[in-house]
């Protein structure tokens, strides 16, 4: 296993408040690492970072042995890291199918169709409705329509923030199920939540952001035993 | 037949403002600024094609590609220049800066052509149509410009629902963020739309001296601030919305100094966008402005 994503001491700055001060973590390649933490404790802001929405003012970031760090996202994605954003942002007022292509703007157009075909095996419900206009999808639908996009670029790694925020349970059992299968697929996953209980079931390894800071790492088994992780985050 | 008469005049002159429009809702749409100097490209425009055509004695088609060429090149250097520097600046220091520029275009060409009116020669050469013992004319600037709208609407229509670049600028519109992650390059596509809004200033500029043949540096502004309104009548944003809110402004301007007064027929103009406004603020088919959660 080798070091896929590297993120080196990134401070990030919303003006001059200081958002994210001084955070290291790596992602190995077929690992799926979670990113927990509370609200507003710099998850979003580091993976914006990471996908160059963002730019850090000191820090590096370096994807399969390239220093990306201030690499535009556009051609960040063509390397083969897509990021599902907060939120999902998938195009409201474009239909399904469209939406799928848009994932697929890297890619040869020879290659889309046969694309379409492994996401909709993948998300029978988003074949149902290619020609429903998206924003007209549930919640559900629409985080699944996120995903289904993001892998029209055929990721190497795959970064998905917050999956299951406003979804049923039975929904977010549901997008966990498809996270560990694209993990037995090959795909490696950075994934940021909230709901830690079940980020912590899925993933390899943990990392703790508490106000723009790494407080605790381990596996993710160690982190779903340890005493602070449980009193914090899992309740009780 | 002169309600007729007037009726074709009206749309006539409103396919000239929707074309106009497109540009001024396309541009709005995508980089969500208020370009005023859009106006006066048309003029650089129709000053173009004047000099091909009178000065140089070539043919009317060679002074319009040059007038699309030349207008294109400038879209994309206004935007490159003037713009792009405040991509993330206030939208106030944008606007200002957008009439900035419009003035600096407008004492450019005072500076280059001078302040005396030119005289355009139409581009168009056949005769016009004389229907009903010649009571209904209907001249032949009138067939090539609404020609011109419906053929510039359907190129549009398909550019931006049916290729990978179109999709992609509406992705862009919608959402800068996510299509940027989805590998579109936002500022190229910005570029694109300004390339393909002042080719179509070009193209209205000609069509509009063609029908209105007085040239002074100062022509694309009232036609620019009418198109605008066009723009907003429809649905600032929406392709459509521009189409016929540039058609509906043309046929209720020529209606109101026909029928009201020569005088007036500006103030009822925006007189109707006011209570258009006042009814529906997202215009005609203006789009709901959705609440981020």
């Amino acid at each position: 296993m080798s070091t896929f994503l590297q993120v080196e001491n990134i401070n990030v700055y919303y003006g001059a408040i200081h958002a994210i001060q001084g955070v290291s973590f790596d992602v190995n390649e077929g690992e799926i690492v979670t990113l927990i933490g509370a609200n507003g404790a710099g998850k979003s802001t580091v993976l914006k970072t990471v996908s160059g929405l963002l730019r850090p003012k000191i820090g590096k970031i370096s994807f399969a042995g390239e220093d990306i760090t201030l690499t535009p996202p556009h051609k960040i994605v063509e390397k083969g890291l897509a990021h599902v954003p907060e939120g999902r942002r998938i195009f409201q007022q474009m239909t399904v199918e469209e939406n799928l292509e848009m994932g697929a703007y890297t890619q040869p157009q020879s290659g889309v169709a046969a694309d379409l075909e492994m996401v909709y095996e993948q998300f029978p419900r988003l074949k149902e409705r290619r020609r429903q206009i998206a924003g007209t999808l549930s919640g559900g639908e629409q985080q699944m329509l996120a995903m289904g996009r993001a892998l029209m670029s055929h990721p190497k790694l795959l970064m998905l923030d917050e999956p299951s925020m406003g979804l049923a349970p039975i929904l977010v059992e549901q997008i966990f199920e498809i996270i560990r299968t694209l993990h037995k697929n090959g795909t490696t996953i950075l994934l940021v939540e909230q709901n830690a209980q079940m980020a912590l079931s899925v993933a390899d390894r943990a990392y703790v952001l508490e106000t723009g800071e790494i407080t605790l790492s381990g596996t993710g088994e160690e982190l779903a035993k340890s005493d602070e992780i449980r009193k914090a985050y899992l309740g009780g | 037949m002169t309600f007729l008469n007037y009726l074709i005049n009206g749309i006539s002159l409103g396919s000239v403002y929707a074309i106009i429009a497109l540009g001024y809702t396309m541009v709005y749409g995508i980089a969500k600024m208020l370009n005023f100097a859009h106006g006066d490209v048309i003029m650089i425009g129709a000053y173009v094609s004047f000099i091909i055509t009178s000065k140089m004695g070539l043919p009317a088609i060679v002074s319009v590609l040059a007038a699309v060429v030349v207008c294109t090149v400038l879209g994309i250097f206004i935007e490159r220049l003037a713009y792009k520097p405040l991509r993330n600046a206030t939208s106030l220091a944008v606007l200002i800066t957008a009439i900035g520029v419009s003035y600096f275009l407008q004492n450019s060409a005072l500076l280059i052509w001078g302040s005396d009116p030119k005289s355009f020669n139409s581009i168009v050469h056949f005769d016009s149509i004389k229907l009903f013992d010649g009571q209904l004319v209907i001249t032949s600037e009138a067939i090539v410009t609404v020609l011109a709208c419906i053929v510039i609407m359907i190129a549009l229509t398909i550019f931006t629902g049916h290729t990978k670049l179109g999709k992609a600028m509406r992705a862009v519109s919608e959402d800068k963020g996510a299509a940027q992650l989805m590998g579109i390059n936002v500022n190229s596509t910005i570029s694109m739309t300004f390339a393909i809004g002042s080719a179509l200033a070009a193209i209205a500029g000609v069509l509009l001296c063609s029908a209105y043949p007085t040239l002074l540096p100062t022509t694309g502004s009232m036609p620019g601030i009418k198109a605008f309104t066009a723009a907003v009548f429809g649905g600032i944003g929406s392709i459509p919305g521009a189409m016929i809110g540039g058609i509906l402004l043309g046929v209720i301007e020529v209606f109101a100094s026909a029928y009201i007064s020569d005088k007036l027929s500006n103030a009822i103009v925006f007189g109707v966008l006011i209570i258009v406004l006042l009814v529906k603020p997202t215009g005609l088919l203006g789009k709901k402005i959705n609440e981020k959660v």
